[in-house]
């Protein structure tokens, strides 16, 4: 049991005079309501973007990897880059989803839904940079260790087929943890469904959840479990991709802090992108009873923290660079901070270690504008880290007579764009057609808050519906 | 009025639902279950249910993951197909670490869903209860308690009246 300051002190999570109904009203409303205007235009602005990535890889099918802009040395530019940066933004919804309810974190559950299903599209957007940058991507299932006639298996001493084991893994398990959140409430949406067809898709995909505790029963300890599976999947995750830098031995990537760094910026740039687009949602579905002033906070709080982390990790890599004695290292650094890429380096300081800064004026954030620019910022800035990463390491390798500038062509830069399209597109279908909160969650949270506050049985106030 | 499967009541709040769930099983009855739109804390213990069994089986998922990793990178890296790249042995467990975490956290995943599902009897798509009008209120805002005509102690008129009794708003018949 809780104490009485604790009781007195901690804010409420859920707010308004809500009952069990209300919620239901609140959420379902969103899914069940005529298709506003707005989203269709939105629909039809990503669902643009969504086809030019289509064409775009089309024609790198058919031209070649050539269309991109990297070239000896830069062998890896804009597709690693976007690849790394998907896969971080993805971060975010497992570890709100996991982590934070394996510590109890209430607050989570008003986010954990949008976050998870975020996780999903970024992990799909991810997953077309490698796909693609393998060439010839009819053989692309050479990644995986099938029988067939060559009669070869994959290179398990690889951290590129680490990679491919650790994101399928990931994509896998993350898509089962959402799916298992979705249960009791896509029987929400069936048991409100007025139309035969609706009743039948959500009727389906609901298995024939009736809510029996027997069911509870098993159901919470899978949650439970898969909890605890996700939580040092997704902090592998992330260790395996930066094994794909770490294990080879070029300097600027060579080194040991990147699992641990790598990690917090995957969740620094996923808390930034929940941030975004939960911001747009809360504001264009009017839900700030459910995704309140905490944990806006809260999230500002974890950018501020993680964000810090980051900066301290480049702090170490120039400390180690010179504590090192190692020339080719120094010389990768120096070149980073001040070389022909020192614009993108800059960039990447500002939005990742300065701006977060702001957030320790409990003013800022309170502020949604200032949070909505802050957590643009991050995305941006985290998008760099990598771009700095991949291509300052490598345009300036060992021999000077292969140096180069790289320079990313058209086909680059709409193809970013048209991941961002598909990202979106997916993420608009999620609201339109599923809870964007988890309904049976905020529930039990309510019925928690309601039982400490002693306001008495949710079902009894306001109980005419 | 065909077949009956069993007694529907419905019930306000969490704190009644536990309270009679709790006297439902004082009375005897065993083929009884609680229906609520959240999990409810303490019901399962006012039921008297044990712990879930999940938990095992995920154990057992995880070891058969982590054998079949091993087995997979050594028999195709050593056996299968050796190829000596960079001087490197053709198995070690060094290497195959990443690879057989992988692993074990997928299969787990894979028996905790499909384990869950297959403890509940899911996908169950028709369930008698799902005629009773009032159920639909289960996702929603409401506690129900069921139990079912072919438990040893029901009785259409005292089990309707029984579960009146412990403060339902209200009770129905649910046919089969």
């Amino acid at each position: 049991m809780s104490t009485v300051s604790e009781q007195m002190t901690r804010p409420r999570l859920v707010l308004g005079e809500q009952t069990y109904h209300t919620i239901t009203e609140a959420i379902s409303k969103i899914v069940e309501e005529k298709t506003p205007r707005e989203w269709y235009i939105a629909f039809g602005i990503t669902g643009g973007m969504t086809v030019m990535l289509g064409a775009m890889l089309a024609y790198l099918v058919m031209t070649g990897i050539g269309v991109w802009g990297n070239n000896i040395p830069v062998g890896w530019a804009w597709d690693i880059t976007n690849f790394v940066f998907w896969i971080g933004i993805g971060h975010a919804g497992t570890l709100i989803s996991a982590i934070l309810y394996l510590f109890r974190q209430k607050w989570r559950t008003s986010i954990n839904r949008a976050a998870e299903a975020m996780t999903l599209f970024a992990v799909a957007c991810a997953g077309i940079y490698p796909l693609f940058h393998v060439g010839r991507v009819w053989v692309a299932w050479w990644l995986f260790p099938l029988p067939y006639s060559q009669g070869m298996w994959p290179n398990f001493r690889s951290p590129l087929l680490w990679d491919v084991f650790a994101v399928s893994t990931y994509g896998t398990v993350s898509l089962l943890f959402w799916y298992v959140g979705l249960i009791p409430d896509l029987a929400t949406l069936r048991d409100r469904a007025k139309s035969k067809i609706k009743k039948f898709l959500y009727g389906v995909f609901s298995l024939g959840w009736r809510g029996s505790v027997r069911h509870w029963r098993h159901y919470e300890i899978a949650y439970l479990l898969l909890a605890g599976l996700s939580t040092p999947l997704v902090l592998s995750v992330h260790s395996v991709v930066s094994f794909d830098f770490a294990v080879s031995i070029l300097p600027g990537w060579h080194t040991t802090i990147f699992p641990p760094y790598f990690v917090a910026g995957a969740i620094f740039s996923g808390f930034a992108m929940v941030m975004t687009l939960m911001l747009l949602a809360r504001w264009a579905y009017k839900l700030e009873n459910f995704v309140t002033r905490v944990h806006l906070d809260n999230m500002c709080k974890i950018m501020l923290a993680t964000g810090t982390i980051v900066g301290y990790a480049y702090a170490t890599e120039f400390f180690i660079a010179w504590y090192s004695a190692n020339k080719y290292e120094q010389f990768t650094f120096m070149n980073r901070a001040f070389g022909p890429y020192a614009w993108a380096y800059w960039i990447m300081i500002s939005c990742n270690v300065i701006s977060p800064q702001i957030f320790w004026f409990k003013k800022m954030r309170e502020n949604v504008v200032v949070m909505f620019i802050v957590s643009i910022f991050i995305n941006i800035g985290m998008w760099f880290e990598r771009f700095v990463i991949i291509v300052t390491s490598l345009h300036r390798d060992f021999l000077p007579s292969s140096w180069s500038y790289f320079k990313a062509t058209y086909v680059d830069i709409c193809t970013f764009i048209g991941s961002f399209g598909l990202f979106l597109t997916l993420f608009l279908l999620f609201t339109r057609f599923l809870p964007i909160i988890a309904i049976a969650e905020v529930k039990g949270v309510l019925a928690h808050e309601l039982h400490q506050h002693g306001h008495g049985a949710a079902g009894s106030h306001g109980g005419k519906h | 009025m065909g077949e009956i499967y069993g007694a529907l009541a419905m019930f306000d709040t969490p704190e009644q639902i536990v309270e009679a769930a709790r006297r439902v099983r004082e009375r005897g009855y065993v083929r009884f279950d609680c229906h609520t739109p959240f999990p409810v804390h303490g019901l399962e213990a006012a039921m008297g249910l044990t712990r879930s069994k999940l938990p095992f089986l995920v154990l057992g998922g995880g070891a058969m993951g982590v054998l079949a990793a091993i087995l997979l990178q050594w028999w195709t890296g050593a056996v299968d197909y050796p190829l000596l790249i960079g001087g490197k042995p053709y198995f070690a467990m060094e290497f195959a670490t990443p690879v057989t975490f992988e692993l074990m956290v997928l299969f787990s995943a894979f028996t905790s869903v499909f384990g869950m599902l297959a403890l509940n009897g899911l996908p169950m798509l028709y369930h008698p209860l799902f005629n009773a009008e009032i159920f639909a209120r289960v996702t929603d805002d409401k506690f129900f308690i069921s139990i079912e005509a072919i438990d040893p102690r029901f009785d259409r008129g005292h089990t309707v009246e029984f579960l009146r009794s412990l403060g339902a708003s209200e009770v129905v018949l649910v046919e089969e």
